[in-house]
């Protein structure tokens, strides 16, 4: 069992709908062929650095995943039939890459709950302090 | 004072029998061993920037410090970058 990641870009011609409806469908192929799916992003609407078939922007998602080596194979070609799938990046993570996803995923997890955080003492005007230094810490270490 | 006085005409002498800049140099340093930094993220294309010139080519060992392991990872993460379009494979003017 290996651990890998994968990033792919979809078509901007997608509604939100669809999007989500082809990550799942790559998601399924993972798990079918017995990927453990272990961390799921998604980027949004980004702007390319450059047009990939004539477009500017693309749904960006990263998907990290663990399994044997022949689930990536099997994922690419599923890649490559969908014209929906304008670019694609799948790599086994070392161990130092393995280490930073974690880290980043623990960032991004904390990230995140201080955001809900700062939404809910929006609306409740609570006192939520104590969860934000903890947070700001984390990035910093490794950029 | 007078000694402050006396010091640019010294330096003004100097200049012209052995190069100024010789001395002043800095020592280049590798930051990734420094910061121990172990793994490149090619997500992140503004950090990556600081080892592209204005055309997004990568920029040479001897110019950044970066030491030879490093400079392989940051090679391979520039290009991960430009293959998912996050970083230019050719521009003008990037920053």
């Amino acid at each position: 069992m290996n651990k890998y990641e994968t990033v792919f870009i979809l078509t901007p011609v997608l509604s939100d709908d669809q999007m989500k409806e082809t990550v799942e469908k790559f998601k399924k192929v993972l798990t079918d062929n017995g990927g453990n799916i272990e961390n799921e992003e998604n980027w949004g609407l980004r702007k390319l650095a450059y047009p990939i078939e004539n477009k500017n922007t693309g749904f960006y998602t990263l998907i990290e995943f663990e399994g044997e080596a022949t689930i990536v194979d099997k994922l690419e070609t599923a890649f490559r039939r969908d014209e929906k799938v304008i670019r694609f990046l799948t790599f086994r993570l070392d161990k130092y890459a393995a280490e930073y996803a974690v880290k980043r995923r623990a960032v991004r997890k904390a990230k995140q709950e201080e955001r809900a955080a700062q939404e809910a003492a929006q609306v409740e005007a609570a006192p939520v302090v104590e969860e934000a230094p903890k947070a700001e810490e984390a990035p910093a270490a490794e950029a | 004072m007078a000694q402050e006085q006396m010091r640019p005409n010294n330096q003004g002498e100097i200049r012209y029998l052995t190069p100024l800049s010789v001395d002043t140099r800095k020592k280049k340093y590798c930051r990734f061993k420094r910061s121990g930094i172990k793994y490149i993220d090619y997500k992140d294309p503004e950090f990556l920037k600081k080892f592209l010139n204005e055309q997004g080519k990568i920029l040479p060992r001897r110019i950044t410090g970066t030491s030879l392991k490093f400079q392989r990872r940051v090679a391979k993460a520039v290009k991960r970058a430009r293959h998912l379009a996050l970083l230019p494979y050719v521009t003008d003017l990037m920053k």
